[in-house]
């Protein structure tokens, strides 16, 4: 049933490194998107005016700034996470796809 | 050919009128000159539609295998598919639909935008490397891989044509309500010509000829967006405070010009400054949060993408793009939509005689071209406008077409013997018959804001497809009726509150009050999704669980590192 190749990488201490690293990561990124934005969400829900109260002297408001702080967040979380892939996971699911044969 | 409304045609007549004397025209500018002088939208959309033909009938030639048709024979780069899932995602209900929540509420219409963005992270890292290492053509590929094929198969299509369906109705509407502002066609028309357009793309460009389709659409529409928003930060020295502050004071102006007293009027001018007005209490608000930021990653259309690239590389390379273009899009939406605060609600030429907005509360960005760049860039953005809704609806066909010939038709229908020939013959078949329902639907739902409805089909695709697809990837106990089960509950769920919610069964169907008064299902149906999935899995003995257990080790290391993945393009 299951597959030499598969089952060898899954074996392979870098395959289980990978995991264990790139696993830790994406869910800390995870993590910290959840918490921004279910923050902001529950800001909404149960502080409304906090969100409407203005930061200066003018009429801008606090919510604008953390509302687009969240879109600069989500862009910035991915960028970090699509570097590190790049510099470091590329390379060793790499080697052991070409140890697979692949 | 307007469908005229009595009270309307007085002013019309007087308008063209005036419009006798050149000086008068300008500073008029109202509806009867609009629809004598359109030529520009007219051209401008007419070319349009002539070089996405010309895409097709390019995409036509290269497009012959299964693969083509599906995904583009996997030949998409990273940086064209990040450009294509913007455009996808920069829909009608993104433009337009925002824009006009903006228009009407103010601040909440960010809400809308954020919860938009920030399903793309977690996408990225929970799920797009494991898609294009496991998958081919649809996301069922994915969610059946250690499954029983048809069961799972057989959810996933129906989950995935309900999501379709929702989601088409909102950009059909959009589209009609577009033209029929631009041309004066009678709606049902104009919802008949989207509808026939974007069969043809995806009959016979299919993959090849959506993708380019919708990069050409992203291109223009960032484009415009840009110069719009720009225009828009120059008449206030760049300056958002000066902005936010006029519209502020035009709110006010509205709400005493209403009869408002002072300080009710001015609190109802500063509260499109916060949140308030659409999201009303704590559960709807988490609820729709939760139905946008999952709901991305359970929409068919957008999991598709990641197989027309070529591997898991290309994969999170799109994610990063399409992130980067949607966030600096919602933030330029932003800024269109106070713009059309302060330059389109006062101004009487965009205005019907009782104050509403003409041609209906979703065209805000589109007078607002008129107010900044007149009749010639009204016709562009309008062009392009319409090549975003088409986009996307060729894109959302193509899915839900490919959901019942690949999943229904040739793997539970013909237990994956189809010849592909057959299997591509049904596609088309079925491109053909999801447009005549998508064009009744739009008709029915003429009057519905098509950024709600997009909202619906968010919510069946955060309580279906995304529980499924998450579990079926990270827990290893998961089985074949665990996912059946639980799928299918969460969808019912989210259908069954949807129609006992405020926006059906009070508007629509006509009853005194909700039985479910939130505005979204997400927060009870996709737990429940994840329980069902959870309890129905752990019950399970059957030996078919066993097999589903055992099957995800194999899957796991395919998933993390692409081995025997081939790429998309050989098969």
């Amino acid at each position: 049933m299951r597959d030499e190749r598969l089952a060898r990488a899954a074996q392979d201490p870098r395959y289980r490194a990978l995991v264990r690293r790139r696993g830790r990561f994406a869910a800390g990124l995870t993590l910290v998107m959840l918490a921004a934005y279910f923050g902001y969400v529950l800001l909404i829900a149960f502080d409304k005016p906090l969100l409407a109260r203005p930061i200066g002297h003018g009429v801008t408001s606090l919510g604008i700034p953390l509302g687009v702080g969240i879109i600069l967040l989500a862009v910035a979380l991915t960028g970090l996470y699509v570097r590190r892939a790049n510099r470091d996971y590329d390379a060793v699911t790499a080697a052991l796809r070409a140890e697979a044969g692949e | 050919m307007t469908r005229p409304v009595p009270a309307a045609a007085v002013p019309a007549a007087a308008l063209a009128f005036f419009a006798a004397s050149p000086a008068a025209a300008d500073s008029l500018g109202g509806e009867a000159q609009r629809q004598a002088t359109n030529w520009p939208a007219i051209l401008m959309f007419a070319a349009f539609v002539l070089l996405t033909l010309g895409i097709t009938r390019w995409a036509a030639k290269r497009t012959r295998s299964r693969a083509d048709f599906y995904t583009a024979g996997g030949g998409i780069t990273g940086f064209q598919n990040g450009l294509a899932i913007a455009g996808d995602y920069m829909s009608a209900a993104s433009f337009l639909g925002i824009s006009a929540q903006i228009f009407a509420d103010g601040y909440d219409g960010l809400v809308y935008s954020i919860g938009f963005l920030v399903g793309w992270p977690i996408i990225l890292f929970l799920m797009a490397e494991r898609l294009r290492n496991l998958g081919r053509y649809t996301f069922a590929d994915v969610a059946s891989f250690r499954f029983a094929q048809p069961p799972v198969r057989s959810f996933a299509a129906l989950s995935t044509l309900s999501v379709v369906l929702f989601y088409l109705i909102a950009q059909i509407v959009g589209a009609g309500q577009l033209i029929k502002l631009l041309f004066g066609l009678p709606y049902p028309y104009a919802v008949v010509i989207v509808g026939l357009l974007m069969t043809l793309y995806v009959l016979f460009g299919g993959m090849i000829a959506t993708t380019w389709v919708q990069i050409v659409k992203a291109v223009l529409l960032l484009g415009c967006a840009t110069f719009m928003a720009l225009a828009v930060l120059w008449r206030f020295g760049f300056s958002p405070e000066a902005l936010f502050a006029a519209a502020v004071r035009v709110k006010t102006g509205l709400a005493s010009a209403a009869g408002a007293g002072a300080s009710e009027a001015a609190a109802k001018g500063a509260s499109i400054m916060g949140p308030g007005n659409f999201i009303k209490d704590p559960v709807s608000a988490l609820s729709f949060g939760m139905a946008l930021m999952f709901g991305t990653a359970g929409l068919p259309h957008i999991l598709m993408r990641f197989f027309t690239v070529p591997d898991a590389r290309q994969a999170r390379t799109s994610v990063l793009w399409a992130t980067g273009w949607i966030g600096y899009f919602y933030i330029l939406t932003f800024v269109i939509g106070f713009g059309a605060i302060v330059l389109v609600a006062t101004d009487p030429a965009f205005l019907d005689p009782a104050g509403a907005l003409r041609g209906g509360g979703n065209m805000a960005a589109v007078h607002l071209a008129d107010a900044i760049g007149g009749n010639l860039f009204l016709g562009f953005v309008s062009a392009v406008a319409f090549a975003t809704i088409l986009a996307v609806v060729a894109g959302l066909t193509l899915s839900g077409a490919s959901a019942v010939s690949h999943d229904l038709y040739a793997t539970v229908l013909r237990r994956g013997r189809a010849q592909a020939r057959d299997e591509l013959r049904v596609s088309r078949v079925t491109v053909v018959l999801l447009a005549l329902v998508a064009i009744l639907l739009g008709i029915l739902f003429e009057k519905q804001n098509v950024a709600f409805m997009v909202s619906l089909a968010f919510a069946l695709a955060a309580s279906g497809n995304f529980p499924v697809l998450i579990l079926s990837l990270l827990w290893k106990d998961c089985t074949t009726r665990g996912v059946v089960a639980g799928g299918t509950a969460g969808v019912l769920l989210a259908l069954l509150l949807t129609i006992l919610s405020p926006a059906i069964w009070v508007t629509i169907l006509g009853h005194e009050t909700a039985l479910y008064p939130f505005s979204s299902p997400t927060l009870f149906s996709m737990p429940l999704a994840f329980l069902v999935i959870w309890a129905v899995s752990r019950l399970d003995r059957s030996p078919r669980a066993a097999i589903d257990r055992e099957g995800y080790a194999d899957q796991r290391v395919r998933s993390e590192t692409g081995i025997g993945a081939a790429r998309a393009a050989e098969h």
